[in-house]
């Protein structure tokens, strides 16, 4: 058989396998040390700190947790939240990831090494980062081989959809929940493969600990129901399938429960009924199959038919019976606006506010996944071609997963995995076809000479890469690795390997320049991918940072601060200073009553803050450098959720113009521009302009020249890039005049003087 | 077609002999089965009559330990199916990795699991 490029044929199997696992080692450890180093910009650049909104607070619980012990961690009341309510803490969360970096610390005290709690929280992402990146690499070895899982892992390790929730400092649930994503759906396809109750027991157990960390674990509660329901439709009901099913149901479930926030859902909510259903018609078809296998298959049928209608009818009627009499709870909200994405628009403003629950825009598909969103669907083809068991599982994962990542931006993150698994088993088939050294016999070529070229990844040459799996594997890892050395003997070696045990094929690729044409351009792809990797880790702005330093130090510890609620975390984490309401919402009223104070006029808002205590209100205005996520932005959300209470005093259309716009120029209608958030993120921005036209980059409007005036707030600070603007609110006039005309006065009086002392730097 | 107009008589002539469908399986099951299987069987009966036992305890009486009821022996009782399953001689393909005394090991550990679960309930 004519081959496109020697081999070395002076290496014994054994050397090809140890090359190739070491290999395999080295690769998976540069692998986990880039997707670890790539997620540390911020770290280098700043310093070791805790980002964004919710982990603030999860690593609050966490120093409770490891300065106090786990009891008086889960009996934690934390008064500084909710002002003046304070919150239950202990009930209310998932304490997976607290108690991830709680054992870490005990473990390193233990070894007496002092590490602050708080590196630990930063670095906890990115650690759990690089072990996603093996999990991904194991679940995609059983799904193809070797090569594919190891590209899997890179592409998982630096993918921007994963990085951007796992950087260095944002300590969130999901950055453990992926990894245990993963783990667990490699051993439940382990337990589907083997049939052992051991593999069903850690996926159970795994499980448990996903059900700890993150309330996206019923993602896995309804993925693993459905692939084992796709199975036994599909007629490949197995006793192994039984056992994965009932081993990890029946302890799964019950380890489930052991989380106070969980409770007795698995058996109360819709949610888990799929589970559960699933579960029960898997007893049934065991228990036919016994049945099966002790009498004649005619008998059989007349047993069967009686049974199974009988039975079927008793479930149905258990379980209406059971939802009427309101044992199982029905369906929640999240739970419809993940079919209708209208409808938490229209009856929980609340879930539709948060800017991660929002459908995602097309961009955002390739700004997180580049080129493997392409790859993506020829990977699920591939799954096709060979449809085992578990090629069915990431076939459903991925229909699942695309629909829910298109639904809500937040779900992005449970898509990720399986683009990576599916793109990496495209690209390692595209990789073993063009890199497989064997010619096809020209006699049988000349006949095929009209496919010979196209040919993408024949049957005779899957079944090569098949005999040659570590073999091939071993070129692509070293490509991976980008060790040129390495590359070419490992690569000859394990090719010398596969060549042994090779038959004639009628397809395949002619010469060396088709083949090195398709592999530089393929290399290109993963050099570019690379490349949109890193760029998009990278920027950073630091102005929430410098804003909450500056409440830190410069004002009481006991103020109060108002704010959106998305801040909340942050300012009780960063700052230290009591809020009014933050990210855990779980009270809509209080959540309501600072919508109506933002939205309402000053005169409005005034008594309203005055009866909460707020001393400062801190708003996040974009309009300056094009920040999209702030407070204008979400200003119709405060509208909505206020009106949800007072409908009488806020309405939302009076928000729009005639003509149903969203404007905030000259245009802009009266309850817009004599709303307290127009005027707190607006006041003084055209004089920043310096009588030019003022123009707000994220609504790309022209700002009103003389912009609004406040009375009873007084700008207290405004950050470097006008992100943050805190403002002071008054105190009662001490001669008791209300504080419009005592400011009339005061502008009347001193027209000259210069404004009081504000600390704001002049921005180019 | 012709299928289904030859099913009934074969069905009579079956019954006939052996007089009852559930009988037949009876008599099947009986004498195929090995002891070791029979063993098993006899557990999963036993799993059975107790659940049963409770669920008509929850029923009439009170379901206030909810959490005892639902950890009671499902979770038992599926284990023990899946070691049926494994160590049936009849499902030796299926079960390539799986040796019967691995098999029995793997059980063990996932009653172990369980029952961990299961004591935690009680508390």
């Amino acid at each position: 058989m004519p081959l496109a490029y020697s081999l070395p044929s002076n290496l014994s199997p054994a050397t090809v396998t140890n090359t190739s696992s070491l290999l395999r080692i080295i690769a998976l450890s540069l692998i986990s040390g880039a997707a670890i180093a790539s997620r540390l910009f911020a770290v280098i650049n700043f310093e070791s700190i805790i980002h964004e909104f919710d982990p603030w607070f999860n690593y609050r619980a966490t120093r409770v947790l490891a300065e106090k012990g786990f009891y008086e961690f889960w009996n934690w009341f934390d008064p500084t939240a909710w002002y003046p309510l304070g919150r239950v803490v202990g009930g209310t969360i998932y304490p997976g990831l607290m108690a991830t970096s709680g054992v870490i610390y005990n473990v390193l005290h233990a070894l007496h090494l002092p590490v602050d709690i708080r590196n630990i929280c930063v670095l906890l992402a990115p650690g759990f980062s690089a072990l996603t990146a093996w999990s991904t690499y194991m679940f995609t070895k059983e799904m193809k081989d070797e090569s594919a899982g190891l590209l899997a892992a890179a592409f998982i390790g630096i993918a921007p959809g994963y990085i951007s929730r796992s950087v260095a400092g944002s300590y969130d649930n999901e950055a453990i929940a992926i990894f245990l994503l993963m783990f667990t759906f490699y051993c439940w396809i382990k337990a589907l493969k083997t049939g052992s109750a051991f593999f069903g027991t850690l996926t159970a157990l795994f499980y448990f600990y996903m059900v700890a960390a993150w309330g996206g674990y019923a993602f896995i509660t309804n993925m693993i129901p459905l692939h084992a329901l796709a199975l036994v439709l599909m007629g490949r009901f197995s006793s192994r399938l039984y056992v994965a099913y009932s081993s990890w149901y029946a302890i799964g479930t019950l380890a489930s429960m052991q989380v106070p926030f969980v409770g007795f859902q698995p058996v109360r909510t819709s949610e888990h009924m799929a589970a559960l259903g699933v579960f029960g018609l898997l007893q049934i078809v065991a228990f036919a199959e016994l049945v099966r296998a002790h009498v004649s298959s005619k008998q059989f049928q007349s047993i069967l038919y009686g049974s199974v209608i009988a039975i079927a009818v008793l479930g149905a009627l258990a379980f209406g019976g059971l939802t009427y009499k309101g044992w199982i709870a029905p369906w929640t909200g999240r739970f419809y606006s993940l079919w209708d994405t209208g409808y938490a628009k229209k009856y929980i403003p609340i879930i539709a506010s948060v800017s991660e629950h929002q459908p995602t825009a097309w961009p955002s598909f390739f700004m997180d996944l580049q080129f493997l969103i392409f790859l993506f669907p020829a990977g699920v083809v591939l799954c096709f071609r060979e449809l085992r068991d578990e090629h069915v599982f990431v076939i459903i994962y991925a229909v699942v997963a695309s629909y829910f990542a298109g639904v809500m931006v937040r779900l992005m993150l449970t898509l990720t995995p399986v683009v990576c698994v599916a793109a990496a088993v495209a690209f390692s088939s595209l990789l073993d076809t063009y890199l497989d050294p064997a010619e096809p016999a020209v006699s049988e070529a000349a006949a095929l000479s009209a496919e010979a070229d196209i040919a993408a990844d024949s049957p005779a040459s899957t079944s090569a890469a098949g005999t040659g799996a570590a073999a091939s594997g071993t070129s692509k890892k070293a490509k991976k690795a980008a060790s040129a050395d390495s590359s070419s003997s490992g690569f000859g070696s394990g090719l010398a390997a596969a060549f042994s045990n090779k038959s004639d094929k009628s397809r395949g690729i002619f010469g060396l320049d088709t083949r090195s044409l398709v592999i530089a351009n393929a290399l290109g792809m993963l050099l570019f991918f690379v490349l949109h990797c890193t760029y998009v880790t990278q920027h950073i702005i630091d102005d929430f940072r410098e804003a909450y330093y500056w409440l830190r130090q410069n004002t009481p510890k006991d103020a109060v601060v108002m704010s959106w609620w998305d801040y909340g975390y942050q300012i009780a984490g960063m700052a230290d200073r009591p809020t009014l309401v933050d990210n855990n919402t779980w009270n809509n009223t209080h959540i309501a009553t600072v919508g109506k104070a933002m939205s309402s006029s000053e005169e409005v808002a005034y008594p309203i803050l005055r009866k909460h205590d707020v001393d400062y209100v801190l708003v996040i205005f974009g309009g300056l450098i094009g920040y999209s996520g702030d407070d204008i932005n979400k200003f119709l959300w405060m509208v909505r959720i206020a009106q949800g209470v007072w409908p009488d005093e806020i309405q939302e259309p009076n928000y729009f113009t005639q003509k149903g716009e969203y404007r905030i120029d000259d245009a802009a209608p009266p309850a817009m521009k004599n709303s307290l958030m127009y005027k707190m993120s607006y006041y003084r921005f055209a004089d920043l302009f310096g009588g030019n036209q003022a123009i707000d980059r994220v609504r790309g409007q022209q700002v009103p020249k003389t912009g609004p005036t406040l009375d009873h707030l007084e700008e207290a600070f405004t950050s470097e890039n006008w992100i943050v603007r805190i403002y002071q609110v008054k105190k009662e006039d001490p001669l008791g005049r209300d504080l419009k005309s005592a400011n009339a006065f005061e502008q009347g009086k001193k027209r000259k003087k210069s404004k009081p002392l504000v600390r704001r730097k002049a921005v180019v | 077609m012709p299928a289904t107009k030859t099913a009934p008589p074969a069905k009579q002539t079956v019954s006939h002999a052996q007089s009852h469908p559930l009988l037949s399986l009876w008599n099947a099951y009986y004498e195929s089965t090995s002891t070791r299987l029979k063993t098993i069987d006899a557990f999963l009966v036993f799993l059975v009559l107790s659940g049963v036992i409770q669920f008509l305890y929850c029923i009439l009486v009170s379901n206030f330990p909810f959490n005892a009821f639902l950890a009671g022996c499902v979770g038992q009782f599926v284990l023990a199916a899946s070691l049926r399953a494994q160590v049936n001689p009849a499902n030796r393909s299926e079960f390539k990795e799986v040796s019967p005394e691995r098999a029995f090991a793997d059980f063990a550990l996932g009653s172990i699991v369980l029952h961990f679960f299961v004591y935690n309930f009680l508390g």
